[in-house]
């Protein structure tokens, strides 16, 4: 093929890219440049196709029809990427949506593991030297000894793109980084992606906060249904018209607060403690209620006592004391299973890790909670032809974009997973008699806007049924609009409980940072 | 510039897993016949007298299936255990603690108990019970040292293997030794209240019950809540137990089943085969059936067709080192050629190998 270009400053053009996938066509003819030292964010609905097409850019995937190009001598010329390896000798490497880091090997090991050309005794202080210069060089401090279970979410990704990095990327792609980020890292994130831009490296990343695409990106790509329906510089640009590319329409206003008066107490936490993996403190005492027909919002910078609260609460891990009591029965020390029948349901936040069994089949999936009962169980046998008229209309009801129940969960969209487990737990809280609890840690992580408003108006419509929703979140716009009261973590401990009308983001903030509530 | 990549395939059709499979016999048979060219011997003679062998008239069949009949229940057991990814490597040591405990109903039960009635109606159920029974415990200690104190049940079930072994070897050398076999190593015969009955030559009643297995555990897989939750387990244990399965619970329940399943074999050929307890019972058909389960994707109707098609390129291998005079090892060679081609074939089921013409010079 001959040369195509010269404009001297785009560093890879993507031309006419389609990707099919049995049932699916993730991109149709898509084409995009991203110009060297530029920020460029890609934005778009749930599966609209851009983990694809960035799947395809790093060699991942290859594409039915179409080319990608890439700057070499100030020309551009046309590539075939055959392999994420090939990619990054390239020069293009991705940061995945799913981490993809060896959690028993420490940061310098994980930087290096799966490079060509590393010599069989390593000087491992020399590598990890090498590591944290180039980790303060784009404001990453790492610590290149630490095993990768020690770090926090925003520190493994660290690493990831650390990983990248050393191999020398200049085109580097991000995969929703900011989806598990704490706001304060989020803005870290953005001053690396920043520093790396200024030294002419290019940067595409994904993202559905659109208040980061506004502050971050130089220009921003809108795909819907495969498509490029948009390229433009973000500052002649606005929120507003942002969404209404992505969604087709005009986001309607949140849903309305809690109307009706509270209910009896769902779920009651008295003094509740238990340990970590480690056999380390995770939850100290804690007290809480819930009401049916209210929202309890839980605060706190990832990694203080969230999660163990949730799964203390599903049974996924016994308690080491204290008492929690469900519908004034007491359940402590109850199985997973006793718990599901008492009426807890969990929107769980590792969906491929522990919502979904990511080769099954969407049905399967949609099943977890309903298989033990009729329609789908007679006897000891399953009905398999109800299962898939049962996923069909859960499907339907819950606008899961996907070719049919019988795709495996893994190939749905980051997005379209989350819905499947709304879906699956919302419905099967409707079984519970007298108002469901719903443990929902970041329900609305990683899904587009318009998404976003449905689980929120799904999560207010259950509450209004008379459901306690236990609400976890890292947005604290989120808590504040949705949540009736705000408990908020940290280091496995209540720091206080507030209501949204008499806090504001900055006390939040402080409670979140350990200061106890006087 | 031409390379080649592999590409994960999103899904594998049916038609592409027969291709590759005819592909992979294809390879393997070249090679073998290279070999056999090179020990003096015409290939498509060899290739003749062993399919003549496996499957060339009825003797020839009977004997296949004979062989195929442990292959199935083993294929079984091993698919039910791998399923939920519970590594059970122990059919060998399972199939001998099968057999050791029927004979032992065989042998001894008409002397303790001489009221129970001789009849193969009441003793073959007796006998086979009991060896699911012992083909059980031998599992449950592995699977309760794995669900309760997270022991590895590769090396647990492994190493029972060479217990039920050593202890099989003892019984029908020593105490359970018959004292009027001339010297011979082996137990007394059975009753023949304690045979399978037979169809015609060898074959026996166990093809049956292995069919009949084949297709109940097919049931509880594709059928039942019990075989979605071995499937959810094998999946993601995490989701799983998050979907409230208890997957203590399941490991003991599966042991049980895939730990049967191998005990019944001992029955079925103890019964079926030697009438006796004697030598030829720990004939690595414990660990051929892990083979099986594999070829046959832990799919348990297809467990059957493997079973019987391995069956044959056994007993064919055998076959023309009779007919044909070549050296025991030839048949052994070609055998090994088209496992391993077949079971490495299985990469292109699940990636594709894709050409690449390079259209520009990269760094
Ligand atoms: N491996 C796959 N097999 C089959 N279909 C797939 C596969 N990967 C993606 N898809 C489908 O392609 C479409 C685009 O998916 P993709 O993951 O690119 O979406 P996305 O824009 O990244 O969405 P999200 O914001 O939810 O992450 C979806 O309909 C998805 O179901
Ligand atoms: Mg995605």
């Amino acid at each position: 093929m001959t040369d195509v270009t010269t404009i001297p400053d785009v560093a890879v053009q993507l031309a006419g890219v389609t990707k099919r996938f049995p049932g699916v066509l993730a991109n149709d003819s898509v084409d995009l440049d991203v110009r060297r030292g530029e920020i460029h964010a890609l934005l778009g609905e749930n599966g609209a196709g851009k983990s694809t097409l960035m799947s395809v850019l790093c060699g991942l995937y290859r594409p039915d029809e179409g080319t990608i190009s890439l700057a070499s001598d100030g020309r551009l010329k046309p590539v075939d990427i055959r392999s994420p390896r090939h990619a990054i000798e390239l020069g293009i490497g991705m940061v995945h949506q799913h981490f993809k880091l060896v959690r028993s090997l420490s940061v310098t090991e994980n930087v290096i593991i799966g490079m060509d050309g590393v010599p069989l005794r390593l000087d491992v202080d020399k590598l990890g030297a090498e590591i944290a210069e180039i980790g303060l060089r784009y404001h990453m401090p790492v610590e290149p000894g630490a095993t990768i279970w020690q770090l926090s979410v925003g520190e493994q990704q660290r690493v990831e793109i650390l990983k990248v990095l050393y191999r020398g990327a200049d085109v580097l792609i991000l995969d929703e980084p900011t989806a598990v980020l704490t706001p304060k890292e989020s803005q870290d994130l953005g001053r690396t992606l920043r520093t790396m831009v200024a030294e002419g490296k290019s940067i595409i990343f994904i993202s559905h906060k659109l208040d980061e695409v506004m502050s971050f990106a130089d220009r921003v790509t809108v795909l819907r249904q495969g498509r490029n329906v948009a390229t433009l510089d973000v500052s002649a640009t606005s929120k507003g018209e942002l969404a209404k590319l992505m969604v087709g329409r005009e986001l309607s206003a949140p849903p309305a607060r809690r109307a009706g008066e509270l209910g009896t107490t769902l779920l009651e936490l008295k003094g509740v403690s238990t340990l970590n993996d480690r056999g380390l403190p995770a939850l100290r005492e804690i007290s809480l209620t819930l009401g049916g027909g209210e929202i309890l919002g839980i605060a706190g910078v990832a990694g203080n006592g969230q999660r163990f609260l949730a799964e203390v609460v599903t049974g996924l891990r016994p308690t080491t004391g204290g008492a929690i009591e469900v519908r004034g029965k007491d359940r402590t020390g109850a199985s997973p299973r006793e718990m599901i029948s008492a009426g807890v349901v969990h929107v769980p936040s590792d969906r491929l890790g522990m919502g979904l069994a990511g080769n099954l089949s969407l049905a399967d999936n949609l099943a977890m909670r309903s298989y033990r009962r009729p329609p789908l169980a007679k006897g000891i046998f399953l009905d398999r032809r109800k299962m898939v008229v049962e996923a069909n209309g859960l499907i339907e009801r819950f606008n899961v974009m996907t070719p049919g129940p019988a795709t495996p969960a893994r190939s749905l969209s980051g997005g379209n997973q989350q819905k499947a487990i709304l879906a699956r737990e919302i419905t099967a809280g409707h079984e519970a008699a007298g108002g469901a609890v719903i443990v929902a840690a970041y329900p609305t992580r990683g899904l587009d806007v318009g998404a976003i408003e449905s689980v929120r108006a799904r999560l207010a419509e259950e509450r209004d049924r008379g459901s306690g929703v236990l609400l976890i979140s890292e947005d604290l716009d989120e808590l504040m609009a949705m949540a009736d009261r705000i408990a908020v973590f940290h280091g496995g401990e209540v720091m206080g409980i507030v209501a949204p009308s008499e806090t504001s983001i900055e006390e939040l903030g402080l409670l979140m940072a350990g200061e106890r509530r006087t | 510039m031409i390379g080649f990549t592999l590409e994960k395939r999103l899904e594998t059709s049916t038609k592409t897993n027969l291709l590759v499979l005819a592909g992979s016999l294809l390879v393997a048979l070249s090679a073998g016949a290279l070999l056999l060219l090179a020990v003096g011997a015409s290939p498509l003679e060899a290739y003749g007298a062993m399919l003549k062998g496996a499957f060339g008239g009825r003797l020839e069949i009977v004997e296949t299936l004979v062989r195929a009949t442990p292959l199935i229940l083993t294929g079984l057991s091993v698919a039910v255990a791998f399923r939920m990814l519970f590594w059970n490597i122990g059919a060998e040591g399972q199939l001998v603690a099968g057999g050791i405990a029927a004979s032992a109903v065989a042998l001894f039960l008409p002397g303790a108990a001489p009221w129970v009635p001789q009849n193969a109606w009441v003793y073959l159920p007796l006998m086979g019970t009991a060896a699911i029974a012992a083909g059980a415990v031998w599992g449950l200690v592995p699977a309760l040292l794995k669900s309760s104190l997270g022991v590895n049940e590769i090396i647990t079930t492994l190493m029972f293997n060479y217990v039920a072994i050593l202890l099989y070897q003892h019984l029908f050398n020593g105490p359970w030794k018959d004292p009027e076999g001339f010297g011979f190593p082996g137990s007394a015969e059975f009753g023949e209240f304690a045979f399978l009955p037979r169809f015609t030559g060898r074959l026996h009643l166990g093809l049956v019950i292995g069919l009949v297995a084949a297709v109940l555990v097919w049931i509880v897989f594709t059928k039942t809540k019990w075989g979605y939750e071995i499937a959810l387990i094998g999946e993601n244990e995490t989701a799983a137990r998050y979907a409230g399965v208890s997957v203590f619970r399941n490991i003991v329940l599966v042991m049980i089943l895939s730990a049967g399943l191998a005990g019944l074999t001992g029955f079925s050929e103890v019964a079926g085969v030697s009438h006796r307890l004697q030598q030829g019972l720990a004939v690595n058909n414990g660990f051929t059936g892990i083979i099986v389960a594999w070829l046959a994707k832990l799919h348990p109707l297809r467990v059957v067709v493997v079973a019987v098609l391995l069956a044959g390129l056994l007993v064919g291998g055998d076959q023309i080192q009779i007919t044909l005079g070549l050296p025991a090892a030839i048949g052994q060679v070609l055998q090994g050629a088209i496992l391993l081609s077949v079971l490495g074939g299985d990469i292109f089921s699940r990636y594709r190998l894709r050409m690449i013409r390079t259209t520009a010079k990269e760094a």
